[in-house]
């Protein structure tokens, strides 16, 4: 004897926010009933567990039949199937797509740079073990992921925006996004036990920095520029910086320069003068090997490990390395035989504001 | 060539992926009208086409327009194979045949195949130019209007109601043709949907021109049901009430309430000019009795005698047999000698004095005899000739025959809120048909006599007047106690009042009411043909008999007096019958309270025993007491309050004609000192009956903050917020255990029902303080084992405090709503008469109408700013009632009658078959909602879903449902835009106006 069909079907949708997230991470129908009855909503409606189960299976029921929409969320506002509260339609139609769109920063550390294949896909049981996130949820913030990079690979235009005009997402998602899809099509590593410490906020921020400063959208406002990809061209002018190390006088010079202002300013200016070829090698040579896709996947751990680590071995502070940078870029200006402003300014203006953000415990 | 119909492509949406590769489509249109076909050309490439065609013309006789749906089809184009359709709409072109109604179809329909659903939205637009057409021997009857709602609709009023139309039109169903055994699943549920549509046209066409030759222009209370039949065949039949309706142009006072507010005066003349000034009620030779009754109740202030009891549908009905619907005239036999001496009015002279109207012109119901129902099993047989459909007639024919003459027996030459149903169980099919018992008043008749005392009473009509009996009390049908009214003290009233109508508005009511629901379930044996139906027939009246015993024991327990809305239907499967009967309990301050229960037990000795039905008994009077407490029964001490007239002399003759009827004893009227005498005596005789009144105790008890009515309204609550949320839902219950009892079943189907009530109680939390409204549910039989119920209503909030500040608008509600307070009641009267012979009313009409242009443009447009900004769509609201709260509805666009079928073949992939049904439902809301909107509507109004009709088989994987929905689409305006335009104009006659808008 059992209920074989039980449906509830409204002229305008009920879906309950509670339950929305439930489903949303990925709880199976009776975990989620549990939590609801632990939330208290039967003693506050009468209600016993039998009800309370049927709402939810048709609760997920409808969220099921809403993830198709929710792919193309721009066809939420004009779809018939469901009809939504007529005072707030914006809003419900708004947060129903901005929760689905939302993202676990453990998982999406996890996947960060990754290619966004059935490979990936085949492995997320483990991330999600990993992480404790349902299989479930991992699989729809990957499968966003993945959607939300396919439609924007081919358009042209600026990332961010493109992001927010077809997924209708708010501003700072839409930003997060742009960083995942541009992660995902450098296929920059981040899941180094080094690169541990970072936040996918750290990453993202990195992101940000690289698509305004280093591809191709960034230096010229032609539309049919992507902004996806670095600007092969400059990467090629990055290695002209290579004379900053190679020439040995201008080395030196250099040196001479950034020790001269930084005197008096801080308390590790003896680590600071006797890890300066090092630590210019290091960032000079990363700008160099920029040409070759493989070391812009390390990008970031090259940045740990030719600069942050040294530092943070040497107890710099933050503003340390804040006043370092400043005087190690300004300097190079002041080099006469030094001619390659503009590219030494694209690419240290980046750099420092990207180890300034990862350089924290 | 009475018409030429235009249609016009203009762009499609969301269309699926029907080429792989590409993953695009190459789509185009193929417009469909009659045996005409005009093709768009190709869209390449593309999931949104602007096709933007030409206007494809049809020239059509108006027969066909009327019988034949609009087909557009959409086709994904394939140079090498043959095309794939993508999916269909079909356009109902009828709204555009009447002036009144929509004129032009234009807007976003969803394109629906019945295997995968609804695939993209197209957009279209289709117009129609209608040639006068003057031929008296014409087909077609254009320009009659339909309406699905019961009772007269919001802005017309009714010159004349003629009266009972109905029609049948039978034909082989296409799924049971040899073709279907080579053809796709999908080109079958094409033909069905196809074939449905052009029948319903068909109906509908020729009730028109029943409605024509009568002279009216409109049917209201349009009820369409199918049969599905099997082997047998299809049929889809109609009843309606025949009307003259006029359009309220005016802009003002008749604002929101039953249109027809104060027809008494403004619609007097033309009505009255055609009547012939015919005695009817004494054309007959009159009895002394009659006559004397007559004499006796005319000076008073109301109407002259009343109703009675559902008893008598029990006693009168259940004697239905197979082949044989006369049953009653047996039964009747002793009244009919004394029924042919009694007057008949012209109403009796018809064939069918029926009325599908649930709510009525005020001044038009006057009494209520009780509920009549008539059932009767058939053996179906093969249609042979589909033009003959005579079995099916002859055997309607029966059953209403023998409602008249139950209506009869009770005393009454009408019946109301009349319709009709069946259950089909292979070859066995129950007919039922129920309604009302009622005398009415000849106002709106045409050939009707002219009733001078009715006039008069007509003015001044207290709120009990429709309780009063309408038979001779000396010679009930059927045993009942009759007391004096318990608000006019003039005239005879039953103890309890069964009706399937609505509250009437003016109706005097204490407390609130509740839905009061009585479930069955009965086993019985599987069987063939005549034996099959046999059996059947011999439950019947078992199954009428304790329906009945479990309303009243629960109307008793909730200390409620009377039922209206009550639906009884009785489904019929295989092992099993099902019986619920719905309804909603009300206090009606004229009836007497009513007795408590009294339980005793059989053996006396045993002292647990005792001990036991004590305990009962403490529990029951318990229950009553909560639930006088919870629905603010406190009926007032009667005796002391009312003035005068303590016993008038009818009561003397009544005595003396005591040895009459067997129900003499207990009449006792003289005993006034109310209901206490009639304590309602349960004996637990065997475990049947402590199981009954167990599952009496166990019912479930309402949360707070909720209502619940099967009615149009609730008694009591006032001041409806605008929110509203209409709903449909549907549950299935697998018996596995075969071998179950009677009780065993009861409970569970008892249990369901609870359940399923529960969970719309949780559903709609967010709503309370809630009433649910209008609570439809169905019950079937889909197969052996199976029990389906399907609910649909409409949950609306009320605002809990009657916040006096603004209290021009909840003043206007209260009057919209049921009227209690018979002091409003009789403001409301005095200020209909006054503002219709008022000269102020229609200067007040004409600055109101001027003003509105400007705030109320602006308050639109505002509004359509901040709540279309987010999407294209515009909201629908649907609703089954026939009214939307808060707001008036000032246009019907025509009748809504949509027939869906949905199959699939991989029922696990689309969630089982709850998200099979649950896709398939809010689908079918999705394109009701859209034809609407294309109609230029915002509202369906008398929402219902007929038929839900679902099969499975889940390891084939496979399940198919049927549905068919139908409403009135209208536009409606909200109060609060409106009152922008008509509060300062009016404010010099504020009282006035205040009671104007509320009439």
């Amino acid at each position: 004897m059992s209920v074989e069909l039980d449906v509830f079907v409204g002229n305008t949708t009920i879906m309950d926010k509670e339950v929305y997230q439930l489903w949303l991470n990925g709880y199976t129908v009776n975990d989620a009933v549990k939590v609801r009855i632990e939330g208290g909503v039967m003693e506050e409606c009468e209600a016993s567990a039998e009800v309370l189960l049927s709402d939810t299976m048709d609760q997920y029921r409808t969220f099921q039949m809403c993830e198709r929409l929710l792919h193309h969320p721009a066809k939420l506002a004009n779809q018939l199937l469901f009809q939504f509260h007529p005072q707030i339609p914006p809003d419900r139609q708004a947060m129903l797509i901005e929760r689905y769109y939302a993202f676990d920063d453990s998982f999406v550390r996890e996947v960060l740079g990754k290619k966004l294949s059935k490979g990936t896909k085949k492995d997320l049981d483990d991330v999600s073990t990993k992480t404790g996130i349902t299989l479930k949820s991992c699989r729809r913030q990957f499968d966003n992921f993945k959607r939300v990079f396919k439609v924007v690979e081919e358009l042209k235009g600026p990332l961010v925006e493109n992001i927010r005009q077809h997924f209708l997402l708010p501003d700072q998602l839409a930003r997060d996004y742009a960083a995942i899809v541009f992660f995902a099509n450098n296929r920059f590593e981040t899941g180094k036990k080094k690169l541990h410490y970072l936040t996918f906020q750290d990453f993202a921020f990195c992101a940000g920095q690289l698509i305004n400063n280093w591809t191709l959208g960034a230096v010229d406002n032609i539309m049919d520029d992507m902004d996806v990809d670095l600007d092969k061209e400059f990467l090629q002018e990055l290695k002209d910086l290579k004379i900053l190390i190679t020439d040995k006088d201008l080395l030196d010079q250099h040196k001479s320069l950034v020790c001269t202002a930084l005197r008096g300013k801080t308390n590790v200016f003896n680590e600071m003068e006797a890890n300066f070829k090092n630590l210019s090698r290091g960032l000079v040579n990363i700008a160099a090997k920029l040409i070759n896709a493989k070391d812009v996947r390390d990008f970031f751990i090259d940045l740990v490990e030719k600069f942050i680590e040294p530092c943070r071995s040497d107890k710099w502070t933050s503003i340390d390395v804040n006043l370092y940078l400043t005087h190690y870029t300004n300097s190079a200006h002041i080099l006469d035989t030094f001619k390659h402003h503009a590219v030494w300014t694209r690419y240290m203006g980046v750099i420092k504001s990207c180890i300034l953000r990862m350089y924290h415990d | 060539m009475p018409g030429k119909l235009k249609a016009k492509i203009v762009a499609g949406r969301h269309l699926p992926v029907m080429d792989r590769a590409s993953d695009l489509t190459d789509a185009f249109v193929e417009v469909k009208f009659g045996n005409t076909t005009f093709k768009t050309d190709v869209y390449p490439k593309s999931l949104n086409p602007q096709w933007n065609s030409e206007w494809f013309k049809f020239e059509v006789d108006d027969e066909d327009l009327q019988d034949e749906p609009l087909q557009i089809t959409v086709l994904d184009h394939d140079t090498y194979s043959a095309n794939d359709a993508i999916g269909k709409v079909y356009i109902d072109i009828d709204p555009l045949l009447c002036s009144e109604a929509a004129t032009v179809i234009s807007g976003w329909l969803p394109i629906y195949d019945t295997i995968h659903g609804i695939r993209g939205e197209i957009n279209v637009l289709v117009k129609v130019d209608l040639f006068n057409d003057l031929n008296r021997f014409r087909q077609s009857s254009c320009g009659v209007k339909f309406f699905c709602t019961t009772s007269i609709p919001r802005c017309y009023r009714a010159i004349m109601v003629h009266g009972f139309v109905e029609e049948l039109v039978v034909n082989e169903d296409p799924e049971y043709q040899w073709i279907d055994r080579i053809r796709t699943p999908r080109a079958s549920n094409e033909a069905r949907q196809r074939l449905i549509f052009l029948m319903s046209g068909e109906l509908q066409r020729k009730i028109g021109l029943k409605v024509l030759e009568m002279g009216g222009n409109a049917v209201v209370g349009y009820l369409q049901c199918f049969d599905l039949e099997g082997e047998s065949g299809l049929v889809v039949r109609a009843i309606g009430t025949a009307c003259t309706l006029e359009k309220i142009s005016t802009f003002p006072a008749t604002a929101t309430y039953p249109s027809n507010s104060s027809p008494s005066k403004d619609m007097k003349e033309p009505g009255f000019g055609e009547e012939t000034p015919g005695v009817p009620l004494s054309s007959g030779p009159p009895t002394p009795l009659r006559a004397q009754t007559f004499s006796s109740f005319s000076p008073s202030k109301s109407y002259s005698r009343q109703s009675s009891s559902s008893d008598t549908e029990l006693s009168l009905t259940p004697k239905t047999g197979m082949g044989s619907g006369g049953s009653a005239g047996k039964e009747a036999g002793p009244l009919k000698a004394l029924l042919r001496q009694q007057t008949q009015s012209a109403l009796e002279q018809r064939e069918y004095p029926f009325f599908t109207l649930t709510a009525f012109p005020p001044g038009f119901l006057l009494h209520v005899g009780g509920v009549v129902s008539a059932r009767s099993v058939k053996l179906l047989d093969r249609i042979h000739n589909p033009d003959e459909p005579e079995t099916r007639d002859a055997w309607w024919e029966e059953i209403r025959q023998e409602i008249k003459s139950h209506a009869k027996a009770l005393g009454c030459h009408a019946v109301v809120g009349y319709s009709e149903s069946t259950s089909i169980c292979e070859e066995v099919c129950i007919l039922s048909a129920s309604g009302t018992a009622a005398i009415l008043s000849s106002r709106f008749m045409q050939d009707g006599p002219l009733d001078a005392e009715h006039r008069f009473e007509e003015v001044v009509s207290p709120g009990c007047g429709f309780c009063h009996i309408p038979y001779d009390e000396l010679n009930i049908p059927f045993p009942a106690q009759l007391t004096y009214c318990y608000c006019c003290r003039h005239y005879k009233v039953p103890d309890v009042l069964f009706t399937t109508i609505d509250l009437p508005t003016e109706a005097n009511v204490t407390g609130k009411g509740c839905l009061i629901q009585a479930r069955l379930c009965r086993t019985k044996k599987k069987a063939q043909g005549e034996g099959n139906a046999t059996a059947i027939s011999n439950l019947l009246p078992f199954l009428e008999y304790e329906l009945h015993t479990q309303l009243m024991n629960k109307l008793k327990l909730r200390g409620m007096n009377a039922l209206f809305g009550l639906r009884i239907q009785i489904s019929v499967g295989e092992t099993m019958l099902l019986g619920l009967a719905s309804a909603t309990g009300v206090y009606l301050t004229a009836l007497p309270s009513p007795g408590g229960i009294q339980i005793t037990g059989k053996t006396p000795s045993d002292i647990t025993y005792e001990q036991h039905i004590s305990n009962m008994q403490k529990k029951i009077n318990d229950t009553i007491t909560k639930n006088k407490e919870l629905y603010e029964i406190n009926p007032p001490e009667v005796v002391e309050e009312i003035i005068g007239s303590p016993i008038p002399e009818p009561c003397q003759r009544s005595r003396l004609f005591r040895s009459h009827s067997e129900s003499s004893d207990e009449v006792s009227e003289l005993d006034l000192s109310h209901g206490k005498k009639d304590a309602f005596v349960l004996e637990i005789d065997d475990t049947d009956a402590v199981e009954d009144i167990h599952a009496l105790l166990t019912d479930f008890s309402i949360p707070a903050g909720f209502y619940s009515c099967n009615t149009e309204i609730m008694p009591g609550i006032q001041n409806w917020t605008s929110a509203i949320q209409m709903f449909t839902s549907v549950r299935v219950f697998r018996l596995n255990n075969a071998n179950l009892t009677n009780q065993g079943l009861n409970k569970i189907f008892s249990d369901l029902c609870e359940n399923l009530l529960k969970s719309l109680y949780f559903k709609l939390r967010s709503m309370v303080p809630c009433c649910l409204c209008h609570l439809n549910f169905t019950v079937a039989i889909p197969e052996d084992e199976l029990i389906q119920v399907a609910v649909t209503a409409v949950a609306m909030s009320f605002d809990k405090e009657q916040s006096l500040e603004n209290g021009k608008q909840s003043g206007e509600k209260t009057l919209i709503k049921a009227i209690t307070d018979e002091q409003l009641q009789f403001n409301l009267e005095l200020n209909a008469e006054t503002s219709s012979s008022n000269p102020l009313s229609s200067p007040k009409g004409i600055t109101m109408e001027k003003a509105s242009p400007l705030p109320e443009g602006r308050s639109r447009s505002l509004r359509s700013n901040r709540s279309y900004s987010g999407s294209s769509v515009a909201v629908v609201k649907m609703t089954p009632l026939s009214f939307i709260p808060g707001a008036k509805i000032i246009r019907y666009l025509g009748i809504i009658n949509m027939f869906f079928i949905r199959e699939t073949t991989s029922l696990r992939e689309e969630g089982g078959v709850s998200g099979f049904l649950h896709t398939f439902i809010a689908e079918v809301f999705a394109m009701v909602r859209a034809h609407v909107a294309a109609l230029g509507g915002n509202a369906v109004v008398s929402y219902s879903m007929k038929e839900c009709v679902f099969m499975e088989n889940p390891n084939k994987n496979q399940a198919q449902c049927l549905i068919n929905v139908s409403g009135d689409a209208v536009i409606f305006v909200r109060e609060s835009e409106l009152e922008l335009t008509s509060v300062q104009p009016q404010s010099a006659t504020t009282q006035t106006s205040n009671c104007g808008e509320g009439t």
